[in-house]
């Protein structure tokens, strides 16, 4: 593996995207317009894995296993977490045979510093989220540990998911952090707090500050932040209730399941009715163990909703970010408007705005020609760079908001169609339940009237 | 001889507004003191009603010589009336047709209670007419019911719903509590009337179609306060003694009873709490369907979609309604039911125990010679008779009642089976996915974007994790 310096000013030059997945099953990509003209290049893969010729094959990512481990956290405490495995495999073209070229483990937090490097990094991207770092809505049969099996089972699946969506996006997937990851284990940490992005974060405060103080965010990313709010709190208020109906329909089904034991043991003193007793009394069993697979399915249902939860914060991320350039851009502006004011003021003599100079002027005497004519200059030095600057911002500012909309607009796309795609897939969920209720009833109708 | 004795028995247990047959002078004095007039008045139960037909009185008459346990007058029953027990039903000869409705609150200065209307329609001879009308109270039907274990100890007479319901219920007169009840107490007297023999009771008769006043004096008649306290300690005193010299069958009866009355008390509380249950879901349900609405209000392009979900879990609501009210009315009622008539079943035990035991005192105290020897025996012998009537009656009623008990619990399981069967027929969203498919496929912009990412129509745009989302496609 190559061990180039990290370079992360430098993009890589536009390779041919190819589709990346899963060799059984569905492709899957968020292509963005962009990557249709570079469609052609096609060079057929040497075998040897680089950098550059990474992302010329199609390249599975395995989130497979899960694993307990004890170590030794940062305060030399002993800590228990768990480890998810990784695993990259190319592709060959032809045949569809897939091979191992990378395999290695990775915890939570070690996602975390991924993403939070991406957000620092990508600011005009709406980065993929996280699964959820604590079971949250959760219905009385699921335990709030993160500790427990089908916890860590569903947190591996979205590990997954999110895995594949960064190395599906357009931008994103030639991030070379993002290849570090899958491909070196050892190090990595170091190799992303090297880049210093911690230090680039914008700080809170001062993204807090510029949302209450800006006074011309562009508009589309105004409607878009209230839109993030609102689906937001919808999906949060969907998830809640479906927790609570999951829980009521649990209990329907499990009590159902007394019927059994207790049509077993009336079975024993009758004899006519007996057989049918017992027989109905196992397909009340039948029944009442049925809502477990229903119940598992419907959480993996929930969590494809979450992760649209999650996005939402990441739109606002963007939003947060828009108008942390635009305030920076108006503050500029205004800083080169009152520049230049005052030097206009110290032209002409008159003084209009409030100024220390001005103060100490009257204080202790007029300032020499001389003086003066030094502080203009240095004004004028200032306003010149001020004049830059404000065109670098403004077209930084542009710059953001034209790929920013444009990553936005592919993210609509494909919210739309999982929005859709998951919806449609709870009313599947929902005919399959019905189903085996049909099939389960008409049986022990059948030992009823048998009785 | 026997004939006659047994008509003034007969007539002395109470005073019908009109008479039954015109065969006897006694039974036509329409007022209600006159009621003197019979000797036999104070224990007697014999429930003969006199028919025009000899050969059917007879008939019928053989399962009808149950004796008030409590009375030491030996009423004669010949032995050869006793082989004939054989209680069915028959739904086709059914001549008396009740119904209980219109429950009416009454509020006078002591109390406030409920009367329910009895309609009685019936083409039997020993009626006045073929159709009455008349009001009563809860306590009127447990007075009646009173009577029939009194001159009836060993069959099983139905149950009567609770006095009162001890969990839940926070006014007396709650709607569904006053609805749930008049159908019990319709079930209580349509019972009674398809029971070969309870049907012929004159109290019962006199219930249907007395007026109030006449009612309240009837009431009136009967064993005095005293009397019926020195029976309940003699019936302490000799129950303990009864359970001792069961018979086998017996033995294999009250086994059934105990095991049967626990099993049908769990599965009261099952279903009611699946009831509950099913209610708590249907609430939670009618909250999730309009926050799907309430979303597509915000998404442009998933308003059908979430349209969609919205109305399947709206018929989801719907299905769910039906479904518990199907089961508050075929299944609970009926398992209930039979919780109360498990009750009843160890209280006909206990009759049952108590007269064998007077006959085993009595055969006890003549072994250690107390008493007067003679006197003794012809008691004795009496009571042998009413031992063994009383439990020829008993395995009949048994026989009868174990066929009605299966009858009815398979018909409510069945039904409650088919309720469920439908309840998923109904809720099923079949249109909605089918649409949702189509309108997806048909989006060009979709199919665009993805012929330019190299994906077939039908391929997701969804990452797949190993084997967990699928392909709406390929879910089965």
């Amino acid at each position: 593996m190559e061990q180039a310096p990290p370079d992360l000013e430098r993009i890589l030059q536009p390779a041919p995207v190819e589709p990346l997945g899963q060799h059984d099953a569905g492709l899957e990509t968020a292509v963005g317009e962009e990557a249709e003209g570079a469609r052609d290049d096609e060079r057929p893969g040497d075998g040897t894995m680089t950098e550059n010729n990474f992302w010329l094959k199609k390249i599975e990512i395995n989130v497979s296993e899960a694993e307990k481990r004890t170590g030794r956290n940062a305060m030399n405490m002993q800590e228990t977490y768990t480890a998810y495995l990784i695993e990259t495999r190319s592709v060959e073209h032809i045949d569809g045979q897939s091979v191992l070229t990378d395999s290695l483990w990775r915890r939570y937090s070690e996602f975390e510093l991924l993403r939070n490097y991406l957000l620092v990094y990508y600011p005009h991207i709406v980065v993929p989220p996280l699964p959820e770092k604590r079971a949250e809505f959760v219905w009385h049969k699921l335990s709030a540990d993160n500790m427990d099996p089908d916890f860590v089972e569903r947190r591996r699946i979205g590990l997954e998911n999110f895995l594949l969506r960064v190395a599906s996006h357009p931008i994103l997937c030639r991030d070379k952090i993002f290849y570090l990851f899958l491909t070196q284990e050892g190090n990595w940490k170091e190799t992303v707090n090297e880049t210093g992005f911690q230090l680039k974060a914008d700080s809170r405060l001062k993204a807090l500050n510029a949302t209450f103080r800006v006074k011309n965010p562009d508009k589309r990313f105004t409607e878009l932040k209230h839109y993030s709010d609102e689906l937001q709190s919808v999906i949060s208020h969907l998830l809640r209730v479906r927790a609570r109906v999951a829980d009521r329909l649990y209990g329907v089904y499990k009590v159902h399941g007394n019927y059994g034991r207790v049509f077993s043991e009336w079975s024993a003193i009758e004899k006519e009715m007996g057989d049918g007793l017992q027989s109905a009394g196992h397909h009340m069993d039948v029944y009442a163990s049925s809502i477990d697979d229903i119940l598992e399915d419907e959480e993996h249902y929930a969590d494809q909703l979450k992760e649209y939860l999650f996005y939402a914060e990441a739109l606002r991320a963007v939003c947060r970010k828009h108008e942390l350039m635009q305030y920076d851009l108006e503050m500029a502006a205004q800083d080169l408007a009152s520049k230049k004011q005052q030097c206009e003021e110290l032209a002409t003599g008159t003084v209009r705005t409030f100024s220390l100079k001005g103060m100490t002027t009257k204080l202790f005497g007029q300032e020499t020609p001389e003086q003066r004519e030094a502080r203009v200059k240095v004004l004028e030095e200032q306003i010149s760079e001020g004049e830059q600057q404000l065109k670098s911002k403004n077209l930084e500012g542009r710059e953001f908001v034209k790929n920013a909309w444009a990553d936005i607009e592919r993210f609509k796309e494909q919210k739309n169609h999982d929005l859709k795609e998951a919806l449609i897939s709870y009313a599947v969920m929902q005919i399959s339940m019905c189903k085996k209720g049909i099939q389960v009833w008409t049986n022990a109708k059948e030992c009823f009237s048998k009785m | 001889m026997e004939g006659e004795r047994r008509a003034s028995p007969e007539r002395s247990s109470g005073l019908p507004a009109g008479g039954a047959g015109g065969e006897n002078p006694g039974d036509r004095s329409p007022l209600p003191g006159s009621s003197g007039s019979s000797a036999l008045l104070q224990a007697d139960v014999l429930d003969l009603d006199e028919d025009e037909d000899d050969l059917e009185v007879f008939s019928k008459d053989a399962s009808l010589m149950d004796m008030n346990s409590f009375s030491p007058v030996m009423p004669t029953s010949p032995l050869s009336m006793i082989n004939q027990v054989k209680f069915e039903d028959e739904p086709d000869l059914k001549d008396l047709f009740i119904t209980v409705d219109e429950p009416e609150s009454h509020v006078t200065t002591i109390e406030t209670f409920i009367t329910y209307r009895i309609v009685t329609k019936t083409s039997r001879g020993e009626f006045d007419s073929s159709e009455f009308e008349v009001r009563r109270r809860y306590q009127d039907f447990l007075w009646l019911k009173g009577k029939l274990e009194e001159a009836h100890p060993t069959l099983i007479i139905p149950p009567l719903p609770e006095k009162f319901i001890v969990k839940g219920m926070v006014e007396r007169f709650n709607d569904d509590f006053i609805e749930t009840r008049r159908k019990a107490l319709h079930k209580f007297l349509n019972r009674i009337a398809d029971h070969p023999t309870l049907t012929f009771n004159e109290d019962f008769k006199i219930f249907l179609t007395a007026q109030a006043r006449e009612l309240s004096s009837h009431k009136k008649q009967g064993p005095g306060l005293l009397s019926k306290m020195g029976q309940t300690v003699r019936a302490v005193a000799l129950s303990m003694r009864g359970v001792k010299s069961r018979p086998e069958e017996f033995m294999e009866m009250n086994d059934f009873i105990e095991i049967f009355s626990q099993k049908i008390n769990l599965i009261d509380k099952i279903s009611q709490r699946i009831y509950k249950e099913e209610r708590e879901y249907f609430d939670e349900m009618k909250e999730y369907g309009p926050i799907h609405i309430l979303w597509s209000a915000s998404e442009e392009d998933l308003v059908d979609t979430l349209s969609g979900v919205a109305s399947c879990i709206d018929k989801c609501c719907k299905a769910t309604e039906k479904r518990m009210s199907g089961l508050s009315e075929a299944l609970l009622p009926v398992v209930h039911e039979y919780v109360l008539y498990s009750e009843m079943l160890m209280g006909v035990m206990k009759r049952r125990d108590q007269i064998q035991a007077e006959l085993d005192s009595k055969v006890e105290a003549l072994t250690y010679k107390k008493g007067d020897s003679d006197l003794l025996t012809e008691e004795i012998g009496k009571l042998e008779d009413k031992v063994e009537c009383a439990n020829n009656a008993l395995k009949a009623d048994w026989e009868r009642w174990k066929q009605n008990m299966q009858n009815d619990i398979k018909s409510a399981f069945t039904d409650m089976a088919e309720e469920n069967i439908h309840y998923y027929e109904q809720r099923q969203p079949e249109a909605f996915v089918w649409d949702a498919w189509t309108l997806e496929g048909r989006s060009q912009k979709t199919m665009n974007l993805k012929r330019s990412a190299g994906m077939t129509d039908e391929e997701s745009w969804l990452p797949k994790a190993s084997g967990r989302w699928e392909l709406c496609g390929s879910y089965k």
